[in-house]
């Protein structure tokens, strides 16, 4: 393509770019039993949170930074970050009129107004705030239902049983690295409990945002949706512009009962760094569901365009008798943005299904990967399973790769993988051209075209930000 | 934990001299580096570590095996040992007994005018200077394994064709093992192609007793200069109890083309491995593999193919029908560097599992630095279509018959690629033999058997 070498990369503005000054309860920097300690006490918890978390930091020390992905990680100093930031507030508000309104600005400049959302759009928003959730709308109604949408903290106080009995119990903190860091340190996060046989009427949402500068954000996300019970859940994630790396670890647990179902949405937009790489976020992230009931589904998609450095792999524990894991990703890096992410299918369950459809997109100098691992069990009678990556390469100096695992411990299993690598091709952007589109339109329209079929997965909401999210990252490209 | 290399490093340590005095200069040079570089390995590769899913170096080299490190004639009776494996196909033959080269009678007759084939310690003397260049440059030390061979590396087979020579035979290389004890022999095949220059090079394992356990650690290097063919056919036909190593490296300047496919019918556990270079621009290359096993055996193959240049073509089409308490693996990865445009790379990797407790473990993957490409994979376990089988049987073909014929029509398209035409044909009678369930795949049906 001639126009090629004359038009910048994709540069799209961070438009979400900015940070508020609001009081921040800080602790001090770096990493102890004794920090661990500190957080736990500040937000009042039991002494058997604290034993976990005492277990999982210790366990951690023992620990070394995983080094297997696809990604150049500049070393971190785990001293050197400060593990609690809270917003100050002296009680939790009774209504949005006692919450800090620069506060509320800052989400109404987000575009996240929570009032309009409470009012007009029918969603329960848990807006998270570095590490405390600051307010929750629409919990009376769910309330009524039965349905538990809380802060983590909030729930470790009102419904101590169900945390500690599905608490780890997806993720161990025994897991990985960055897990057993999360155990320790982590700040706060929602719990959602969906009883039995209920449909959650609204798509339950949260946004999570790195607001204090040099606070690593640790949420705890735990999900538990009892037999024959429903409920979609989002996650949005913007971040304001910072010159520092900021480290992000979080865990998210899913347990799916006997014929429930579950749809986990994500769009992530973390501040991504400048063009030359310098600041943005380190997105390490354990994500896990457990389809523990016959028949349970789960449904993971996400639409990843932020963070320096992404390590995400949502997974599903396929262990019930015909259930079902769905995975869908769309995953864009730009400039000098690193991305390893894919997911696991854990096929324990007779006649469990799994599709999974991956659509990497790279441009800039950035490195995109597609990790994934479909693992069939001796005992796992009739799995099938479908998987399909795409990657779309839009400069010369991106790489695009591809890592699946494949593991059939069962013959009677069926497994497809297919992977294909490509870029725009030039007839595309001829026939655009020729009826007038211009070039740069034209890959828009095609990348979107592309992504489509995953972002037809994600609630209608969501997919128009992520459109929109994707035509900013777009903006000035060229294939 | 246990460490069967160290008893390769005490063996090394304790018997250098004489290692090193039956074998030539040029092969003793390269011992102290690999020696060197087994240390900072520290051992071999175990089940679990990354890309070895199955097979366990670890294990394969822990049982005692003898080595001819003193280089003692094993004598072999050729012709009982290598009788009709490919009937009608017309070769230049020569056998390495253990790891000891001995070339026929008729291969030193008709070897045309620059082609050469003989012994890598002769070669050492005739062509010191060609040894020095090529020998255990691709290799070099590469992994435990091959770092293993070259420090035991005593003699081994040399075959070059000069400029523009071109042999439409195929030579035939036949490895067979016949000692009464235990043995592990370090083999190794160094293939020069030089420009313009056309060779197919047939290698095929054999084990006279099945009831003794062998060990074959086996190195091959082959460079392909500019517009060079390379065909290598590498075809195990050995005994439950014979084990083997292979790691196969490639490097290919422009133009040059690579032909290979692997053929594991009988034989004990196999890891194999490839490394191909595409080096210099419009190079192609082409492997295959058509896996058969049952029993317990565990099967490995695993391909690093490297796109460094623009232009350049790669095929892979890897197919697997796991019997019994079986277990493949498959791992490949083919690299594309930035500025390898226009690169065109595809991989497959279609797998049956047949045995109620078979397994297979796939790990295709791409590595792409560079926008203008075509690169593809695909994966797939499954089993037979119960429909075809159904389909089968309806008209009649007991099913026993109906999975054979659906198996083999399975494993057809690899056998189907060969390019030598009587191998063809006989691999397809292998498959077919081999599926009705004649372990030993020996062919009954030419003279020379009856």
């Amino acid at each position: 393509m001639a126009e090629k070498e004359n038009t910048p990369p994709i540069n799209g503005e961070y438009k979400y770019g900015f940070t508020s000054d609001i009081p921040t309860d800080y602790i001090p920097h770096g990493l102890s039993e004794e920090v661990v300690r500190m957080i736990s006490e500040k937000k009042g918890e039991p002494q058997w949170l604290l034993d976990f978390r005492l277990e999982a930091y210790r366990y951690w020390k023992t620990l070394e930074m995983p080094r297997w992905a696809h990604l150049d990680i500049p070393p971190i100093d785990y001293q050197d970050i400060i593990y609690y930031a809270a917003p100050k507030q002296k009680k939790a508000p009774g209504s949005l009129d006692e919450v800090d309104p620069a506060l509320l600005d800052t989400f109404n400049r987000l575009g996240i107004p929570l009032e309009e959302q409470k009012a007009l759009s029918g969603m329960a928003v848990d807006a998270v705030m570095d590490s405390v959730s600051v307010k929750t709308t629409h919990r009376e109604k769910l309330a009524e239902l039965g349905i538990i949408f809380c802060s983590f903290s909030e729930a470790v106080k009102q419904y101590p049983d169900l945390v500690r009995k599905y608490l780890g119990k997806v993720v161990s903190y025994r897991d990985n690295f960055f897990a057993a860091l999360n155990s320790a340190v982590f700040s706060d996060g929602s719990f959602v409990y969906i009883p039995k046989g209920v449909r959650c009427p609204m798509e339950l949402s949260t946004y999570f945002r790195i607001n204090a500068s040099g606070t690593g954000q640790f949420e705890r996300t735990l999900i538990v949706a009892d037999d024959d019970a429903y409920v979609s859940y989002l996650e949005g994630c913007t971040a304001p512009m910072r010159d520092e790396n900021q480290l992000h670890a979080a865990i998210v647990e899913i347990i799916v009962e006997e014929r429930a179902e579950v749809k986990y949405s994500t769009v992530q937009n973390w501040y991504a760094g400048d063009a030359e790489g310098r600041g943005g976020v380190y997105n390490f992230v354990t994500k896990r569901g457990l389809c523990r009931g016959d028949y349970s589904k789960l449904y993971w998609t996400q639409v990843e365009t932020g963070s320096a450095i992404t390590w995400k792999y949502p997974s599903c524990i396929l262990k019930g008798e015909g259930s079902v894991g769905e995975f869908y990703s769309v995953a864009v890096t730009n400039n000098r943005q690193q991305a390893d992410t894919g997911t696991k299918m854990i096929h324990i369950g007779r006649n469990s299904r799994s599709t999974i459809v991956s659509k990497g997109i790279s441009a800039g100098h950035s490195q995109n990967s597609y990790r994934g691992l479909v693992k069939v069990a001796p005992g796992a009678d009739g799995v099938r399973n479908y998987t399909q990556c795409d990657s779309l390469l839009l400069s010369d100096t991106c790489g695009a790769h591809t890592f699946p695992y494949i593991d059939v411990q069962n013959p009677s299993a069926i497994v497809e993988h297919e992977a294909t690598t490509s870029k725009i091709s030039e007839d595309q952007i001829f026939y655009c051209n020729q009826r007038g589109i211009p070039t740069e339109e034209a890959v828009g329209l095609i990348v979107n075209g592309y992504a489509k079929e995953v972002m037809n997965k994600l609630p209608m909401e969501f997919a128009v930000e992520a459109q929109k999210l994707l035509s900013i990252t777009l903006e000035n490209s060229v294939g | 934990m246990e460490n069967s290399l160290n008893q390769y490093l005490e063996l090394i340590q304790g018997n250098l001299a004489t290692i090193d005095a039956n074998a030539p200069e040029a092969l003793d040079a390269l011992r102290p580096e690999a020696v060197e570089a087994l240390r900072r390995f520290g051992r071999l590769p175990r089940r679990g570590d990354e890309g070895f899913p199955n097979a366990s170096p670890e294990e394969m080299f822990a049982p005692d095996y003898g080595l001819n490190i003193t280089r003692r004639p094993i004598p072999a009776d050729v012709a009982a040992s290598f009788r009709c494996d490919v009937p009608n196909i017309s070769t230049l033959t020569a056998i390495v007994v253990g790891d000891s080269f001995h070339p026929t009678a008729t291969l030193l007759k008709n070897l045309p005018e620059g082609i050469e084939v003989m012994s890598l310690a002769r070669a050492a003397k005739e062509h010191p200077t060609l040894v020095s260049q090529y020998l255990n440059k691709l290799a070099a030390n590469s992994s435990a394994p091959v770092a293993l061979n070259t420090a035991l590396l005593q003699d081994g087979v040399f075959i070059r064709a000069a400029r523009g020579a071109r042999l439409d035979k195929a030579i035939q290389i036949v490895n067979i093992f016949n000692t009464p004890v235990a043995m592990m022999a370090v083999r190794r095949v160094l293939i020069v192609a030089e420009e313009d220059s056309a060779l197919r090079v047939l290698l095929c394992d054999h084990s006279q007793r099945a009831d003794v356990d062998y060990l074959s650690s086996q190195v091959v290097e082959i460079f392909a200069g500019k517009d060079a063919s390379v065909e290598l056919y590498d075809i195990e036909e050995s005994s439950a109890r014979t084990r083997r190593l292979s790691s196969v490296f490639v490097r290919q300047d422009s133009g040059a083309s690579f032909f290979s496919t692997g053929c594991a019918l009988c034989g004990g556990d196999s890891i194999a491995s490839s490394r191909i270079d595409l080096e210099g621009a419009g190079a192609s290359a082409s492997l295959g593999a058509l896996v058969i096993a049952s029993g317990s055996r565990h099967i490995d193959n695993s391909v690093l193919l490297t796109h460094a240049a623009p232009h350049c073509t790669s095929r892979q089409l890897f197919k697997y029908a796991l019997f019994d308490d079986s277990r493949g693996a498959f791992g490949g990865k083919v690299v594309v560097r930035p500025g390898a445009v226009r690169t065109d790379a595809a991989q497959t990797n279609r797998n049956l599992l047949v045995g109620e407790h078979s397994t297979m473990h796939s790990d295709p993957q791409l590595e792409i630095y560079c926008d203008d490409v075509k690169a593809s994979h695909g994966a797939t376990t499954g089993q037979l279509d119960a429909r075809a089988l159904f389909y089968m049987r309806s008209r009649g073909i007991p099913e026993d018959e109906a999975r054979r014929m659906l198996v083999q029509a399975f494993m057809m398209d690899v056998a189907d690629s060969i390019r030598l035409d009587a191998l063809r044909d006989r691999m397809r009678l292998l498959v077919e033999k081999r599926l009705g369930g004649d372990a030993s795949a020996s062919c009954a049906d030419c003279a020379a058997c009856k």
